[in-house]
């Protein structure tokens, strides 16, 4: 943006803020830091130590916790496991780019449906090393949530079944688009991205991938259950004692 | 008229002398019409126009609108939505579509019979709208051709009604001497965009308030722009 042009907004003329920074002009953004307020803060201090980078609290009430990348999954199956804790529900696989070559983080959003309870955990990646322990054997509903950020940030899941684009097309080649980095009209001319689009192949993306015989179906729950030998030739996923397992215990959420 | 109910009344003998009252222009009405089959043609096509619906956003919500009781698209001969595209004469495009989806939307077309026309119904769909973004189709008739743009965003029902009734404005002016020009389908061209690259640089050029951001595609020479918080890849 040149100088003779400005256009009146802090954050259109320099870029976004990340909210770790100095927050002596945002006063909303961190009050708290009390790690009393939120239990799992202070059981992961005590359990894991050097691995809890720092804690923040944010609008009030939520907690985060920021940790060791390469520790991840440690902790988060820790976070799911632990009676106390009990995690057994994630919410949301995200992650954020702050620019200016600021580390990119994957935020876990996790609920305690029985406990009630819940708590964000953020591991930054330095650009350089954008990698990360799949959290798909903790809780299936990341599967799809890690394929997106690894789509939109280009960020790869070590130990994740199926790591691929998600969202764009699996030819695509122009990048992550939700990088900072990543011009907002893509890289290509529009005429070479209208040639690429139409140069792939539906049935790549909806038929031969996921419906082809070579594909292994996702199964539910009760398919699974059902796949191991057992005399019970056919599942009731109707039943409703089986329901009630389904919501009460941790481990058999998906 | 009267030449003809006299020559009929003579030379066919059953109309002659009944005394019946027949037909709806009375008595000894002509059992034949002549016409031009130009006419007759477009007659039949303009009042038979099914459309096969492709609706991905909030415009498929007033193409429904369109369907449904209040405005009765079938009154116009739009009598049934056509879901396939093999019976399907109008290409109805509501919504915004993605390079992702640019070749579901091609193979529908091609897969159209004709004759077969097609309206672009809303801004998106027109023109990319205000998605100058990087996953978006800057106006579908770089991938389709395109007989009638609907504005609006979405537009009313009666947009949509109206855009319709263009195409049936437009079918009246067609001639079958023209048929060659007019329903010419290039088998080399099936499935390929259907504007060259120069027609996409220029159908898919920013404007608007998207001229104003700093961060051009590759359609803007020179390098793009960069904020004092980019991070440089």
């Amino acid at each position: 943006m040149s100088d003779e042009r400005p256009s009146g907004f802090k954050e259109v003329e320099e870029g976004p803020t990340a909210s770790d920074d100095t927050h002596e002009d945002r006063p909303t953004a961190v009050d708290v830091v009390d790690e009393q307020s939120h239990p799992t803060v202070t059981a992961a201090r005590t359990r894991f130590g050097d691995a809890i980078f720092r804690h923040e609290v944010m609008a009030g009430d939520e907690h985060v916790i920021f940790v060791d990348p390469e520790r991840n999954y440690e902790i988060l199956e820790w976070l799911k496991d632990d009676p106390d804790q009990l995690y057994n529900f994630l919410s949301d696989v995200t992650a954020v780019d702050y620019g200016s070559g600021r580390p990119i983080q994957v935020v876990y959003q996790l609920y305690s449906i029985p406990l009630r309870h819940s708590i964000r955990v953020k591991a930054e990646l330095p650009l350089s090393h954008l990698e990360i322990d799949s959290v798909v054997p903790l809780w299936k509903a990341a599967n799809w949530l890690e394929r997106e950020v690894y789509d939109m940030f280009g960020v790869t899941f070590r130990n994740h079944p199926d790591l691929r684009r998600i969202l764009m097309p699996e030819v695509y080649a122009e990048g992550h688009p939700l990088r900072k980095d990543f011009p907002l009209r893509g890289r290509f001319s529009r005429a070479e991205q209208t040639r690429r689009a139409l140069a792939q192949a539906p049935e790549d993306y909806y038929i031969a991938k996921d419906f082809g015989p070579g594909r292994e179906f996702q199964k539910v729950g009760w398919q699974e259950l059902g796949a191991e030998p057992e005399p019970a030739a056919t599942p009731e996923p109707e039943d409703p004692a089986d329901e009630s397992e389904h919501s009460t215990d941790p481990d058999e959420r998906a | 008229m009267s030449d003809t109910k006299a020559k009929d009344t003579k030379a066919n003998p059953q109309n002659t002398g009944s005394g019946l009252p027949g037909g709806i222009f009375g008595q000894g009405t002509p059992t034949f019409l002549t016409t031009k089959v130009d006419f007759v043609v477009n007659w039949a096509r303009r009042n038979s126009l099914w459309p096969m619906p492709f609706g991905t956003a909030c415009c498929a919500i007033e193409m429904m609108s369109a369907a449904a009781s209040t405005h009765d698209l079938a009154r116009f001969g739009m009598e049934r939505m056509s879901f396939s595209p093999r019976q399907a004469d109008v290409l109805i495009c509501a919504g915004r579509v993605p390079y992702k989806l640019a070749p579901v939307l091609r193979r529908i077309w091609d897969q159209m019979p004709q004759p077969k026309w097609c309206v672009s119904m809303g801004a998106c769909a027109s023109s990319g709208g205000v998605f100058d973004a990087y996953s978006m189709v800057q106006g579908i008739d770089t991938i389709v051709p395109v007989d009638v743009y609907v504005p609006g965003c979405p537009p009313r029902p009666e947009a949509l009604i109206y855009g319709l009734i263009m195409i049936q404005e437009k079918i009246r002016g067609e001639t079958l001497a023209e048929h060659e020009t007019l329903r010419h389908e290039d088998p080399d061209a099936v499935g390929r965009p259907k504007a060259d690259a120069q027609q996409v640089e220029a159908l898919s050029g920013p404007f608007g308030n998207s001229t104003l951001q700093n961060r051009p595609s590759g359609l803007v020479p020179g390098i793009p722009q960069e904020r004092p918080g980019d991070r440089v890849p």
